[in-house]
């Protein structure tokens, strides 16, 4: 078996804690499948800084291209660039952490390589099968990939991120010429714009803390005037459950569940959140969970290690002003 | 504008799951079946473009045991015009879907794909992917909102981080987020009706689709649940238990 690929994912040259997450689980799929080594592509505006700076995390060679057709992420040039890295790398396999980009070009990657995907995996078994959950986290499934080209995206949760090492890789450039299909397009997507929530805190996927808000707020005033100082002062990302998003108290891409984002920081607080199954699939594996909530029978306080059963419009507001003279 | 809805069959999510008692697969004796939650809100978003005028047929397809009919008459009852049922037993997987279903694409005037962005049973998120690389269209995934101007659809995508609005031009691929639009319940009226509409079975073999599969599952467990832990009886017993004994602050 050749190399694998590991998609480095980054912020205008910015490697992102999640590529180093992907290029761990790259280096333990290299392990388990015989594979030569890892190798790395980055594309778009900065790549360069971030294949460089991708390379002393064990990585024996990173690729990266800065062309134009890179600037805004788009599946069709993404998928055929990795694809084209690949081929020139000898790589059979191609990982990348399941992010929303990730999970959108990634199919793409593995019908132009004749590929075998798992998608979201969580663990790699000494014998090269892998372990992904199902039906959101209630069912944890063994797969096997079927020989020959493989194709893999990684939940950022399940694995540390790849550390600097001692040796650093090449980097070099690659020229997209050698895909003839790799040039604009009228059939690639075009974007025509963005509506991005204001970074002022950490990405929630990676925090080490996230408070996270739920219908009990009633209210977006409340949720912002209760949650965010909350979060500030301990320097957290704010999340939401399902019921909080869908009422409208916080946006769409705020959401900590099945069907929103999988977080599992040191310490994850649910306040006024009841614990549907939904949401305990995204945040189960936080390392200690506290809720806080008035009903004492709420599902949250099954899997929470502290639990205080109180009006959060009491204790939130307390808690924050423990955690500010705490931190001086 | 013809669209094709591609839509799973996976057990209702209110139930609690069981596994086999060699942990190869799921009890599904007598178990609820539904449409998979995002392809039926793939469905209501063609039945709301065909309102608008803008789409004209809404074809559904679907792989799986016979009665699966029962879910695509549903489908049919919501509002869809005709179904297609590829008729196949046995293990299946993202790329067995999407070479099935990019087949019965070849063989209608499609404009649009559309279809949920994951299967909530194997929770892959590949099929519309698949599907838009195999038959090398343009995808919008993730889709919170979805309009057609002439020859392009303009989809609002979830992204990490916010929202994204992106052209891409007819045919294409589109997969549905949760927060596109709330299904209607199809009236049983039209549930009587939905039989008398058209309905075709195809085998993989009619379509000259090979029934491999390239993930194979080798066995299913259930993850240890997490304990539960202690009620603390103060803000000021949490902030010492976070201090001392978890150590996270």
């Amino acid at each position: 078996m050749g190399n694998v690929l590991v998609f480095i994912q980054h912020d205008q040259g910015k490697v992102q804690k999640g590529a180093l997450v992907a290029a761990t689980a790259a280096k333990q799929l290299a392990s388990a499948w015989g594979a030569s080594g890892v190798v790395g592509i980055a594309l778009g505006t900065g790549a360069k800084a971030a294949a460089t700076e991708a390379a002393a995390h064990g990585l024996s060679e990173v690729r990266f291209s800065e062309d134009q057709l890179f600037e805004k992420y788009r599946a069709e040039p993404y998928s055929r660039a990795v694809a084209l890295a690949a081929r020139e790398a000898g790589a059979s396999a191609v990982v990348a952490l399941a992010s929303s980009s990730g999970k959108d070009f990634m199919p793409r990657v593995a019908v132009l390589m004749d590929a075998a995907q798992a998608s979201d995996i969580v663990g790699v078994n000494s014998d090269g099968s892998l372990r992904r959950p199902m039906y959101a986290g209630n069912i944890l499934a063994e797969v096997e990939l079927a020989p020959g080209n493989r194709v893999v995206t990684v939940r950022g949760t399940a694995f540390p991120a790849a550390a600097k090492e001692g040796a650093v890789g090449e980097v070099s450039e690659l020229s997209i010429s050698g895909d003839p299909e790799l040039h604009e397009q009228p059939r690639f997507g075009e974007i025509l714009g963005y509506e991005l929530s204001k970074a002022e805190r950490p990405e929630l996927a990676d925090a080490e803390v996230v408070v996270s808000g739920g219908r009990a707020l009633a209210s977006a005033e409340n949720f912002e005037k209760v949650i965010f100082p909350l979060a500030d002062a301990l320097r957290a990302a704010v999340g939401a459950s399902r019921a909080a998003v869908d009422s409208g108290y916080a946006p769409n891409d705020w959401q900590v569940g099945q069907t929103g984002k999988v977080v599992a920081p040191n310490l994850y607080i649910a306040v006024g959140i009841s614990g549907a199954i939904q949401h305990l699939a995204g945040m189960k594996d936080s390392k200690v969970i506290v809720a806080i909530n008035k009903d004492p029978d709420a599902p949250i306080f099954e899997v929470a290690d502290y639990g205080l059963v109180a009006d959060l419009f009491q204790a939130a507001p307390e808690l924050t002003q423990a955690v500010k003279s705490a931190r001086g | 504008m013809k669209i094709l809805v591609p839509v799973k069959r996976v057990p209702d999510w209110q139930i609690k799951l069981k596994l086999l008692p060699d942990g190869t697969g799921i009890q599904t004796d007598g178990i609820k079946w539904i449409i998979n939650t995002f392809d039926e809100i793939a469905v209501e978003e063609a039945i709301r473009l065909k309102e608008k005028g803008i789409a004209t047929e809404i074809v559904l397809v679907s792989i799986g045991p016979a009665d699966v009919r029962q879910r695509l008459e549903y489908a049919l009852a919501m509002g869809a015009d005709s179904a297609v049922l590829v008729k196949h037993e046995g293990p299946s997987d993202s790329d067995l879907a999407a070479r099935a279903i990019a087949e019965v694409f070849k063989r209608g005037s499609y404009s649009m794909i559309l279809m949920g962005k994951q299967a909530i049973d194997s929770d892959s998120s590949q099929t519309a992917q698949l599907l838009a690389a195999r038959l090398n269209l343009p995808q919008a995934c993730f889709a919170s909102k979805v309009e057609v101007d002439g020859t392009n659809a303009i989809v609002t995508r979830e992204v990490d981080g916010g929202l994204e609005k992106l052209r891409v031009p007819l045919p294409c691929v589109v997969s549905t987020d949760l927060r596109l639009n709330e299904p209607r319940y199809a009236a049983l009226p039209n549930l009587m009706k939905a039989k008398k509409k058209p309905f075709e079975e195809l085998s993989l073999e009619a379509l000259g689709v090979s029934p491999e599969v390239k993930v194979k599952v080798r066995a299913l467990s259930t993850p240890a649940a997490r304990k539960a832990g202690r009620k603390v009886g103060s803000v000021a017993e949490l902030m010492s238990a976070l201090q001392g004994e978890a150590k996270v602050l």
